[in-house]
């Protein structure tokens, strides 16, 4: 544990040696290899523990990467508490996600592809978060991207796949082309990317500058963690085979956004225009999605809209200055949602299909998955006991205080939240079953990692106070008032859920119609994507293909061309006067030097 | 000696090709191989001697007449890393053309005197060879396009040679006018003073050749003609090492000429870059002909490499030279890629393909993997170079580097649209009994994967050769005039 908390180095090097091997072992291996995925997770929660136990933070290994003429970039990594709570983060979660993939994943041909490249997503995720320096976590946070892209695309033939994995990657490439100029920004004001040298160093930069370079780091941010109008990857991102989704779509790359503004938060801390937006995104996209989630009929769908939302909230909580809360809100919500989304592959497994209206009654048939649900939506909707009721309320409770207006809306959004949630569930769990397959559980590999996701989202809640203060935040008591409100609208979701749903399946199919045009607003999400589909996409091709016919082929290598031909014809005309006869010459001669003569004259006036 | 050893060897390899080749088909490609991998074994024994050397710079003069330099080359940690990947590009460049069969004996001859030349202008340690290996470049060149090209080859190889052999008569003529200011011949030898106005057009006429080889915006149309109608083993070569030559001219002779004009041009040639930057991407992202879309790719990387080289600072030379090695490891795997794919499939129209990862499934990966790293991904080796253009130029320029973002962006767009639409979907029918990259093409292929992981992740390995050479070229340019 010691050895790999003292050596971040390892926990990075050591997936990458493991993708590498298991790629090469090949189909013939796989059987064998597939297994060394879960050295890779659990090395990684090794290292957090390591450090969270011993409490003595890993000093940073800096190494000078670029370095010419005495610059220096630095590169580096280190483990700090923080750093130690992601990793056991995506220690615990890619373990299960792993093990379960072994079960989900048993008849695909390119197992050695899949378990390579979790192994991969693991080590990059540990790089960026283990990052003391801001190249380091760059490239942490692209590799991620990679990652993410090749498992959303992983089933290639299917062209929605790849069509949503390019989609992915395009982007978070555009909030990751806000984040480089912040990086630039920054070296250009602080002269270094070391994370210690920039966040010492943030205090004295000027109000202007550091509240552009906290709006930068944000964007990287809202790109990553799928925050309005940049979220329009991650429903499409359900391509992939689910368990991907539980562990890079929902509990820690999507995570990342909210990660490194707590890595960075001294400069958002002296920016308070930047975290006043991060707010209002936050909020903003809580709200949004949360309603876009209570209409969707996928399951995978609204699990990636909820996921979008809880970000919201999450960001929320950071724009009211609140980390610890963000933080652990982070926490709970990786374990229930990596839950929710093992227990959607689970039952995707089992009955072939996402549509919610080709499921029901699958409690009986499938104890385990039904059970852990429960659990899972029970945390999600913060309703009492579980985790996600504790740490909720945290956030509401600090976004009140900030700002009472997009705490108000982050009740309805969760009022919102109980009611999806319960609205997939009932749809799903209950009633009798509507499909055509046999459903049943999927065996231990599938069961077990439900399981062990579902004691942390049952206990996390009852260790606020330990995981605030190794953040170094105070352990805050529930705020009655708070919890109570936030329980009574949690229930009432509830209950409206069970009313409109409960006992008439076909509600369902009558949604539509109830619902009217509001409905095909919720449904397309309210339209973004089919706006930038409409208005940035397809002006992009036209602007580039009428740039390369026009402007390239035309204008610039027309004038090439054109220079050339100008040149032969002039040869032509030239080579005309070649006639052989003196008398041509004798003028021509006569001719030319008068010319030069005048040159000359009006030269040496 | 070593060093005149890595262009003799070429050449005599170029002369056994040619002669061998009426004989037998199968003898000139294996004399290829056979030396251009030695000279890649006397390359890194170069490198291993660089390294040895604590004055970081060793030289081979023959000097003629007293005090005058005839023939002087030098290896110092500039040259040595393009030496490097011309050896490594040149061994890959001869593999591509295994399958030739018209005229093997002369198109390897050629090949490898293309090698001599341009491992000549790298080492060149005087103006006058400067200039004389870099149009001995051109010839070669021109005929490998001209004879072993596509359907358009006879316009595309002239228009290569008009285009750069008037941008490098400019060069000439500044070269001339370097070569009056310098003692002995030998470059960087400056020992009358140039005066800061002269210094100013000199820079220009200079970096008129240079900037039609990178090429700079507006120069470049010349480039994608080439590259489409160029034989695959012309391609690598051409994107590889030929665009290097320009930059690395810039650091070279432009900048150490004229250090003041450079100054007063840095802004313009920035613009170009940044420029550049977007446009290439742009340009990529239109075409329907895959190959077409590599060639303007190179337009992108080679902006990156003007905007690092215009920044003027030590990283930024640092970040232009990591970057022109990148994209040489990087367009010489692509072109590598395209060039087998159109051998098999005889069409490079992007429309045509689809599904290949199903059919192909090595040679997608490795498309995937070459498009990753086009497009910039850290861990590999464009990124570096890129990072550094990037951040400095910020410092330098500012909010101007927002549309250098922006083509950072359009980087991803061209490379995975590319791949998405030839590598995902459904499989294409007409490709059902495809062919998945030969063991030559693999063989070929991989020296260049490792090298783009080993350089994304240690680019130190180049910082530390060009340092001092770096350090030389900030110390003039803070020196002033």
């Amino acid at each position: 544990m010691s050895l790999l908390a003292g050596n971040p180095l390892s926990v990075v090097a050591l997936p990458f040696a493991l993708a590498l091997l298991i790629a090469a072992g090949g189909k013939k291996f796989v059987s064998i290899t597939q297994w060394l995925a879960v050295v890779a997770p659990v090395a990684a929660a090794l290292a957090g523990v390591g450090v969270l136990a011993s409490s003595v933070p890993t000093a940073a290994q800096d190494v000078a990467w670029l370095s010419q003429g005495g610059s220096v970039v630095t590169a580096g990594l280190a483990i700090d508490n923080l750093t130690a709570v992601m990793l056991v983060i995506v220690g615990v979660v890619a373990t299960c996600v792993v093990v379960f993939s072994i079960g989900y994943m048993a008849d695909d041909d390119a197992r050695p592809r899949y378990f390579a490249l979790l192994a991969l997503f693991t080590g990059a995720m540990s790089m960026l978060v283990m990052a003391s320096s801001l190249v380091t976590l760059f490239i942490g946070w692209e590799l991620v991207g990679a990652c993410s892209y090749l498992l959303i695309g992983f089933w290639y033939r299917k062209p929605s796949a790849s069509a949503a994995a390019v989609k992915a990657f395009l982007t978070t490439r555009i909030g990751d082309v806000g984040m480089l100029l912040g990086l630039a920004l920054l070296w250009r004001v602080t002269g270094s990317l070391s994370i210690p040298e920039v966040l010492a160093a943030a205090p004295e930069i000027g109000a202007g500058i550091v509240t552009v370079i906290a709006l930068l780091l944000f964007v990287g941010a809202a790109g990553k963690s799928a925050q309005f109008p940049l979220h329009i990857w991650l429903p499409d991102a359900m391509e992939g085979p689910t368990p991907v989704s539980a562990l890079i779509h929902a509990a820690t790359m999507v995570a990342a956004g909210v990660f490194l503004v707590v890595r960075m938060w001294p400069v958002f801390e002296v920016a308070p225009i930047a975290l006043d937006v991060v707010l209002v995104v936050g909020v903003v996209t809580a709200f949004f999605a949360a309603t876009v989630a209570c209409v969707q009929l996928d399951i995978k769908k609204v699990l990636a809209y909820s996921t979008i939302s809880q970000l919201g909230f999450m960001f929320a909580a950071l724009g009211a200055g609140a980390t610890g809360a963000a933080m652990f809100h982070l926490t709970t919500h990786a374990a229930f949602k990596a839950l929710l989304f093992l227990g959607s592959g689970s039952v995707i497994h089992a009955v072939e299909t996402q549509d919610i209206r080709e499921m029901g009654g699958l409690l009986k048939k499938m104890p385990v998955t039904g059970t852990t649900w429960l659990i899972g939506v029970w945390a999600l909707s913060g309703l009492p006991l579980l985790s996600g009721f504790f740490s909720k309320d945290g956030v509401i409770a600090s976004v009140l205080h900030a700002a009472p207006l997009a705490g108000y809306a982050l009740i309805a959004a969760s009022l919102l939240t109980a009611f999806y949630a319960f609205r997939v569930t009932w749809f799903v769990f209950f009633g009798s079953y509507r499909g055509s397959a046999h459903p049943h559980e999927g065996g231990l590999v599938m069961t077990a990692p439900l399981i062990a996701l579902a004691v942390p989202a049952i206990a996390l809640g009852y260790f606020s106070a330990p995981f605030m203060q190794s953040l170094g935040h105070e352990a805050e008591a529930l705020d009655p008032v708070v919890a109570g409100v936030s329980v009574t609208v949690a229930v009432i979701g509830v209950l409206l859920a069970a009313a409109l749903y409960r006992l008439g399946v076909d509600r369902l199919e009558t949604e539509r119609t109830s619902l009217g045009p509001v409905h095909g607003v919720l449904f397309s999400a309210y339209g973004v994507d089919s706006f930038v589909t409409r208005f940035l996409v397809a002006p992009l091709e036209k602007v580039a293909s009428w740039f390369y016919e026009v402007v390239d082929r035309k204008v610039i290598d027309g004038a090439a061309e054109g220079t050339a031909k100008l040149t032969m014809l002039f040869g032509r005309l030239a080579s005309g006067l070649q006639t052989g006869e003196t008398d041509v010459y004798a003028s021509l001669l006569g001719v030319g030097f008068v010319v030069l003569m005048s040159i000359a004259i009006w030269l040496g006036r | 000696m070593i060093l005149v050893l890595l262009v003799v060897l070429p050449l005599l390899g170029a002369i056994a090709a040619a002669l061998s080749g009426r004989r037998n088909a199968q003898l000139p490609r294996v004399i290829a191989l056979g030396t251009t991998v030695l000279t890649a074994a006397v390359s890194i024994a170069a490198l291993v001697q660089l390294l040895g050397d604590h004055d970081a710079m060793f030289a081979w003069s023959y000097t003629g007449e007293p005090g005058m330099v005839v023939f002087r080359l030098v290896g110092d940690g500039l040259a040595m890393p393009f030496v490097l990947l011309t050896a490594l590009l040149g061994i890959v460049a001869v593999l591509a053309s295994w399958k030739i069969d018209d005229a093997p004996g002369a198109h390897h001859a050629l090949l490898l005197s293309l090698q001599a030349a341009v491992t000549c202008v790298f080492l060149a340690g005087t103006l006058l060879l400067f200039y004389v290996a870099w149009e001995a470049v051109l010839i070669p060149m021109f005929f490998l396009i001209g004879k072993w090209g596509h359907e358009n080859r006879r316009h595309a190889a002239l228009k290569f040679f008009i285009y750069t052999f008037a941008g490098s008569a400019l060069m000439l003529v500044g070269l001339l006018v370097a070569l009056t200011y310098t003692g002995g011949g030998a470059i960087g030898d400056i020992t009358v003073p140039i005066p800061a106005d002269v210094q100013v057009w000199l820079f220009w006429l200079l970096a008129a050749g240079m900037l039609v080889k990178i090429p700079a915006w507006p120069l470049h149309t010349w480039l994608p003609d080439a590259h489409v109608e160029a034989p695959t083993a012309g391609s690598i070569m051409l994107a590889g090492v030929l665009l290097k030559i320009g930059g690395y001219g810039l650091l070279r002779v432009a900048i150490p000429y004229a250090p003041e004009g450079f100054k007063a041009a840095a802004p313009i040639l920035a613009g170009l870059g940044i420029i550049g930057i977007v446009y290439g991407a742009l340009m990529a992202f239109a075409q329907s002909d895959l190959k077409r879309l590599v060639a303007y790719s190179s337009v992108a990387h080679m902006g990156f490499v003007l905007l690092g080289i215009s920044t003027g600072t030590a990283l930024g030379f640092a970040g232009a030279v990591l970057a022109m090695v990148s994209h040489g490891l990087v367009a010489g795997l692509l072109f590598l890629l395209v060039g087998s794919l159109y051998e098999r499939t005889h069409t490079r129209e992007i429309a045509r393909y689809g599904g290949l990862a199903a059919q192909v499934p090595r040679w997608a990966t490795l498309f995937t993997f070459a498009a990753l790293a086009s497009l910039g991904l850290p861990g590999l080796s464009g990124f570096p170079g890129e990072f550094l253009a990037f951040i400095e130029g910020f410092g330098e320029f500012g909010w101007w580097m927002i549309p250098a973002g922006i083509g950072v962006f359009l980087a991803a767009v061209y490379n995975l649209s590319a791949v998405r639409r030839v590598n995902f979907g459904p499989l294409a029918g007409e490709w059902s009994s495809l062919a998945d990259a030969s063991t030559v093409e693999l063989v070929a292929a991989l020296p260049l994967v490792v090298a783009i992981i080993v350089l994304g992740v240690a680019p130190g390995l180049v910082l530390r050769l060009t340092d001092p050479v770096v350090r030389g070229i900030t110390m003039i340019l803070g020196g002033g005039s």
